[in-house]
C-alpha cells in the first residue's frame, strides 16, 4: 500500500490532508473530532491580537452557488477571524497537540502591521508547542478594511516586512497564505520568499458576490437589507487555485519553494493535482463544511488507490510531476492536429454537441434526420467544445491525426515533431527556424 | 409457439431451448459505467446515515458510493467487503427495498432511492471480475476451528477467522459450497455461475478448507468436532420442510419447493427442468415466489401462489409479489390446503378461504393441479444440536450457544431475518467473539 505520510517544512503528518483555517478549525471540540475521522493536520482558525475578540454579523455568513441537485459549487462567506478569546484558543492548541503529536498543527495569525503585535503574539504561539503558523494575508472582506488580511497580501513590501518579523521572533516554520485578490500571485510569494518564509499556501479566498435579492435589492447574504462582498471558496475556485499554484512552481524566482494547494479540494483526485503541481500538501475547507469530516475517508481511499495503481510509494514520487508539462501558450506545439470522434454506442442523440458546434463554433458536426451526429472532419479544428458539453463521459473523444496523414480541414500534411508559435510563418515576430 | 405448452403433466421443454437463456438472464442488468456515475452522483453523504443502519451488514454506503462517484470502485469494493464478505451476492439477492434502499432519504424526499444494491454489484463486480482478493491474513494464530454449513453464514464466519490468523476446516453435507446461494436463489437473480465464483474468491484469503459431502451426523459429530477443534462454527440453515399436513400430500406431483429450486439451480440446461402445466404454490415468502415465478419461466401455463393470510402479511416483499405478478403469477390470499385430490397423481388442491384471524369461512376453491409446491417453512434438522429456542439453535447476542466453545449463526440460529444478508453479518460477528474468546484464552 502507498505510503500517505507527508513531510512538508520538516512538518510530518500520516497523510496530505489538513483542514484549512476557518469554521472547521476553530476550537478544539472541532479538531479533536477532525483528527478521530482521520485529517493530518489543521491550520487553527486564525487568531487575533489579545483584547477583546472581533464581532461577527449576527445574520446569515454564507451565499452559495448551487449546482444541479442542489450540489455546492461555490461558497461565499462573510465571516471574519475567531471571535473568541485569544487565551481560550491557546490553551485548547496546546492541549489538543499533546493528545495528537502525529498530526501537523499550525496556527493562523492575523495581526495588525506592527511590529510590536507580532512580537506579542508569536511567543504565545510558540508556547502551545504548535508546529508552525500560518500567516493570514488573504482574507478579503471585513478585516482587509482594518488594513489586515488581504490589505497586506496586496502589498509586497509587508509581506516581506511581516514575514520576516515572524522569522525573528518565531523559531518553527512561517507559511505566508496568499490572497487571490491581486493581478500577479508571482509578485507577493517573491516577497514571501524574500522576508524569508518557510512556504506559502494558497488561496485564500476570492472577492464575491454570490447573487441579489430580487425583491429586496439586496446582495446575499444579506444583513438586514445590506449585504458586503465575501470570500468565495469552493468546487469553482480550484481552477484559478491550481492555476496561481503553477505560477508560483514554475517561476525561478519562487521555484521550488514549498507550497500548501488550496481552493476547492474536494475530492482524492483534486489533491493530486495539487501536489503534481507543485504542493507539498493540501488544505480544504468547503468540501469539509459541506459534507463534514468523513470526507477524508474517500480522499484518502482514492490517493492511495491511485497511487498503488501507477506504482507511486509515496507522495514525493508525483510532486511537481506537472510542473513541467505547464508552459506559456506560446510553445504548445502547432504540430499536433487532433480531430473530435463520436463514438455511436455511447450517443443517446441529445444533440449537444451540434448545438454548440453549429451555432457558436466550427459548424463541424452533421445531423442526420434520424438523429444520428458525426463529425465533419474536414471543418472540425478540435477546439475540445463538444466533449466538455456531451453528458456521456468519454462519448466524444479527440483523436490525435497521424504524422504524414493529410488534415481534410487545411489540405496540410500533419507534420511530425515540435514546432510552436515562437517559429511559426505568420509570426510577425518569429525567429528563424534553424 | 411450441406444442408443449398447452401440454397437461409434468413434462421438460415446454419452450422453445432458445426462449430460456433470455427469461432466466439477470432480473437487473448490472450498470454500466455511466448510468453508475449517474446512481452515484445521487447520493448526498449523509450524515450518520439512515441507509448504513438498515443494513444488516452496515456497510459505509455513503462512503463507497462516493467512492464510485470519484472514479475508485475498487476502494468502494474494499469497503463494501471490509463489512460483507458476500457484498456482491448480497447486491444482487437482498430486499433492498426493506432494507437499505427503504432507508434512504431520497425515498422519503422522491420515492425514488438510490440505486444503493445495483451500485454495490457495479463496485464489487469491478474488483472481483480482475481477480482480486484485497484481504490479506493476520500472523497465524495456531489455532483451528471448525465450521458447519459452507452456506453465507458459514464462509462469513470462515473468512473473518482466517483473515484474523485462525485455521478454518468447513463441512458442507451438499456437493458444492455456498449453501442456498448455490441451492437456493432464484436462478434469475445470480446467473452465471457467479455463486461458486464468489465462493472460490473467498477462498482465496487462504487458510480455510473446504470438505464437501460431509454432514454432521453419525461419521461427523459435533462432540468430535469440539473434541478436535479450538472452537466450533454451526451454520446448517434449514434443512428440513414443513408438511401440509392435509389428506393426499403424499401424491405425486406434491413436491418441496426448495427441492425443485436445488434441481433448477443445478440443471446445466432449463429446457430439462419439468414443470407442470398448472401449478400452485402454497406459501407466502420468497420460496414461494420464487418458486412461482421460476415455474411460469419454465413454461407452466398457470401458476397459482396461495397464501392463508393477506398480502400485507405475506414475507415475500412488495417487489417479490409485483414481479410475481408481472410474470403472470395469480396470487390468491386467504386460503388454507384442504385436500389433495388425484389418482395417485395430483389432478386438483381444494382450500378453504380463511378470515383475517384464520377462522375457516366454509367457503373453499378447487384449482387444477399437475404439480403442487411446498413452500411453508423450513426447520432445523439434525440431533446432537445445542439447546433449541423455537426450533432453532437458542444463540446469545455473541452468537454463542448453550454448550461450550460452540457458536452459531444464520438461518440454523435464533434472531435475524432469514436473508443472505443477515446470516453474513451473524457469520461475521460470531467469528469475532470466537476470536475474542481465543484470544483470551491464548
Ligand atoms: C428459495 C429461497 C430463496 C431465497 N431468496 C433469498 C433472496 O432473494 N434474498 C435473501 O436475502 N435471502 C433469500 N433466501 C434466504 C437465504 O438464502 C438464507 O437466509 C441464507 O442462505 C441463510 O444462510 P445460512 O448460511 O444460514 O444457511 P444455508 O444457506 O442454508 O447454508 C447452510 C449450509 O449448511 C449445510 N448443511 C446443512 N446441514 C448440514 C449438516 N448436517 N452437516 C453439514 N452441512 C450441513 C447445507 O448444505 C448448506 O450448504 C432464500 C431462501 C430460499 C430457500
Ligand atoms: C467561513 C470561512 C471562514 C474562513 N476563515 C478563514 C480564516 O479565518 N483564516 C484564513 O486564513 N482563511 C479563512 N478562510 C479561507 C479558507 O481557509 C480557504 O482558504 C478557502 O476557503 C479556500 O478553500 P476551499 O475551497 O477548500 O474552501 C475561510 C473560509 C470560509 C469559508
Ligand atoms: S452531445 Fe454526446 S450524446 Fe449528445 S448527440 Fe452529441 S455525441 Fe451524442
Ligand atoms: S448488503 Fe444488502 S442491505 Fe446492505 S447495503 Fe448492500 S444491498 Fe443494501
Ligand atoms: S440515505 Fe441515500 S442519499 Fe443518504 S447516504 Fe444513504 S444512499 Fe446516500
Amino acid at each position: 500500500m502507498a505510503d500517505l505520510t507527508t513531510d512538508f517544512l520538516g512538518i510530518k503528518s500520516p497523510n496530505p490532508f489538513w483542514l484549512a483555517s476557518a469554521p472547521p478549525t476553530d476550537k478544539e471540540y472541532n479538531v479533536r473530532r477532525a483528527f478521530e475521522a482521520g485529517w493530518g493536520g489543521v491550520v487553527w482558525k486564525t487568531l487575533g491580537s489579545e483584547g477583546p475578540p472581533v464581532v461577527n454579523v449576527n445574520g446569515p455568513r454564507y451565499g452559495v452557488v448551487h449546482g444541479a441537485d442542489r450540489r455546492v459549487l461555490g461558497l461565499n462567506n462573510i465571516e471574519l477571524i475567531t471571535d473568541r478569546d485569544l487565551q481560550t484558543n491557546l490553551d485548547e492548541i496546546t492541549r489538543v497537540k499533546a493528545d495528537y503529536p502525529d498530526r501537523a498543527m499550525i496556527v493562523s495569525i492575523m495581526v495588525p502591521c506592527e511590529e510590536q503585535a507580532w512580537k506579542d503574539i508569536l511567543p504565545k504561539v510558540e508556547a502551545t508547542g504548535a508546529d508552525g503558523i500560518e500567516l493570514n494575508f488573504g482574507c478579503p472582506h471585513g478585516m482587509s478594511e482594518r488594513g489586515m488580511g488581504a490589505a497586506v497580501g496586496q502589498v509586497p513590501e509587508y509581506i516581506e516586512m511581516v514575514t520576516r518579523w515572524c522569522k525573528q521572533y518565531y523559531s518553527k516554520p512561517v507559511i505566508v497564505k496568499l490572497t487571490p485578490n491581486i493581478t500577479d500571485i508571482r509578485i507577493p510569494a517573491e516577497a514571501a520568499r524574500r522576508g524569508g518564509a518557510d512556504a506559502v499556501s494558497l488561496i485564500n479566498t476570492i472577492n464575491s458576490i454570490v447573487s441579489v435579492n430580487l425583491d429586496t435589492m439586496s446582495p446575499e447574504p444579506s444583513i438586514d437589507g445590506k449585504g458586503s462582498h465575501g470570500g468565495y471558496c469552493g468546487p469553482a475556485v480550484k481552477p484559478i487555485a491550481l492555476s496561481m499554484v503553477s505560477e508560483i512552481a514554475r517561476a525561478p524566482a519562487t521555484a521550488g519553494m514549498p507550497i500548501s494547494g488550496i481552493g476547492g479540494v474536494t475530492t482524492w483526485r483534486d489533491a493530486a493535482e495539487y501536489i503534481t503541481m507543485g504542493c507539498g500538501n493540501v488544505q480544504v475547507c468547503t468540501a469539509a463544511m459541506t459534507y463534514g469530516f468523513k470526507i477524508v475517508q474517500e480522499m484518502i481511499s482514492g490517493l492511495s488507490e491511485w497511487m498503488d495503481e501507477k506504482g507511486h510509494t509515496s507522495i514525493k514520487d508525483f510532486m511537481g510531476a506537472a510542473v513541467p508539462n505547464t508552459t506559456d501558450w506560446q510553445y504548445l506545439n502547432l504540430n499536433y492536429v487532433a480531430k473530435a470522434s463520436i463514438n455511436q454506442d455511447d450517443c443517446i442523440s441529445c444533440g449537444r454537441c451540434f448545438a454548440a458546434c453549429e451555432d457558436t463554433s466550427h459548424q463541424a458536426i452533421a445531423m442526420s434526420p434520424e438523429r444520428v451526429f458525426s463529425v465533419i472532419d474536414a471543418e472540425c479544428v478540435a477546439c475540445n467544445l463538444c466533449v466538455e458539453v456531451c453528458p456521456v463521459e468519454d462519448c466524444i473523444t479527440m483523436v490525435p491525426m497521424a504524422a504524414g496523414s493529410t488534415d481534410p480541414r487545411t489540405g496540410k500534411i500533419v507534420q511530425d515533431g515540435y514546432a510552436n508559435w515562437t517559429t511559426h510563418p505568420n509570426n510577425p515576430a518569429a525567429t528563424a527556424a534553424e | 409457439m411450441v406444442d408443449k405448452v398447452f401440454e397437461a403433466g409434468v413434462v421438460a421443454g415446454r419452450l422453445a431451448p432458445e426462449a430460456y437463456a433470455e427469461l432466466f438472464s439477470d432480473l437487473h442488468p448490472p450498470l454500466g459505467a455511466h448510468e453508475a456515475l449517474v446512481a452515484a452522483d445521487r447520493c448526498y453523504f449523509c450524515h450518520d446515515a439512515p441507509c448504513i443502519t438498515a443494513c444488516p451488514t452496515d456497510i459505509d454506503i455513503p462512503l463507497f458510493i462516493r467512492q464510485i462517484a470519484t472514479g475508485t470502485p475498487d476502494a468502494a469494493a474494499k469497503t463494501i467487503l471490509s463489512q460483507n464478505i458476500m457484498g456482491g451476492m448480497c447486491a444482487r439477492v437482498c430486499p433492498t427495498e426493506q432494507l437499505c434502499e427503504q432507508a434512504c432519504v431520497r425515498e422519503e424526499a422522491e420515492g425514488k432511492p438510490v440505486l444503493i444494491g445495483q451500485l454495490q454489484r457495479y463496485a464489487t463486480d469491478h474488483l472481483q471480475e480482475q481477480g482480486v482478493h484485497p484481504f490479506v491474513r493476520a500472523e497465524p494464530t495456531g489455532k483451528r476451528v471448525a465450521v458447519v454449513g459452507a452456506g453465507p453464514a458459514g464462509l462469513s464466519a470462515a473468512h473473518r477467522l482466517a483473515m484474523l490468523g485462525h485455521d478454518v476446516k468447513v463441512y458442507d453435507a451438499q456437493p458444492k459450497a455456498g449453501g442456498l446461494n448455490e441451492y437456493g436463489i432464484a436462478a434469475y437473480k445470480t446467473p452465471d455461475g457467479f455463486a461458486q465464483g464468489e465462493v472460490d474468491w473467498l477462498l482465496k484469503i487462504g487458510g480455510i478448507t473446504v470438505e464437501t459431502g460431509r454432514a454432521l451426523g453419525p461419521d461427523l459429530s459435533l462432540e468430535g468436532l469440539r473434541a478436535e477443534f479450538d472452537a466450533v462454527f454451526l451454520g446448517m440453515g434449514l434443512g428440513g420442510v414443513n408438511d401440509l399436513g392435509v389428506e393426499g400430500a403424499d401424491k405425486d406431483g406434491v413436491l418441496d419447493a426448495v427441492d425443485f429450486i436445488a434441481d433448477l439451480r443445478q440443471a446445466g440446461d432449463m429446457g430439462s427442468v419439468p414443470v407442470g402445466r398448472d401449478v400452485v404454490v402454497i406459501g407466502g415468502g420468497m420460496t414461494a415466489v420464487d418458486a412461482a415465478v421460476q415455474s411460469k419461466l419454465l413454461g407452466a401455463l398457470n401458476v397459482t401462489l396461495v397464501y392463508r393470510r393477506g398480502r400485507e402479511r405475506m414475507n415475500a416483499s412488495v417487489f417479490e409479489q409485483d414481479l410475481a405478478a408481472s410474470k403472470g403469477v395469480r396470487i390468491v390470499t386467504h386460503a388454507v390446503p384442504k385436500a389433495v385430490i388425484g389418482n395417485g397423481a395430483v389432478r386438483e388442491i381444494e382450500f378453504e378461504y380463511v378470515g383475517d384471524d384464520m377462522a375457516p369461512t366454509g367457503q373453499t376453491l378447487r384449482l387444477t393441479a399437475d404439480q403442487v409446491f411446498r413452500a411453508i417453512g423450513q426447520t432445523l434438522e439434525g440431533e446432537g444440536l445445542p439447546d433449541l429456542a423455537g426450533g432453532r439453535i437458542a444463540v446469545d447476542a455473541q452468537g454463542r450457544t448453550s454448550l461450550d466453545r460452540v457458536w452459531a449463526g444464520g438461518d440454523c440460529a435464533t434472531g435475524g431475518d432469514d436473508l443472505t444478508v443477515t446470516a453474513v453479518a451473524e457469520g461475521r460477528d460470531a467469528a469475532m467473539h470466537i476470536h475474542a474468546a481465543l484470544s483470551a484464552n491464548a
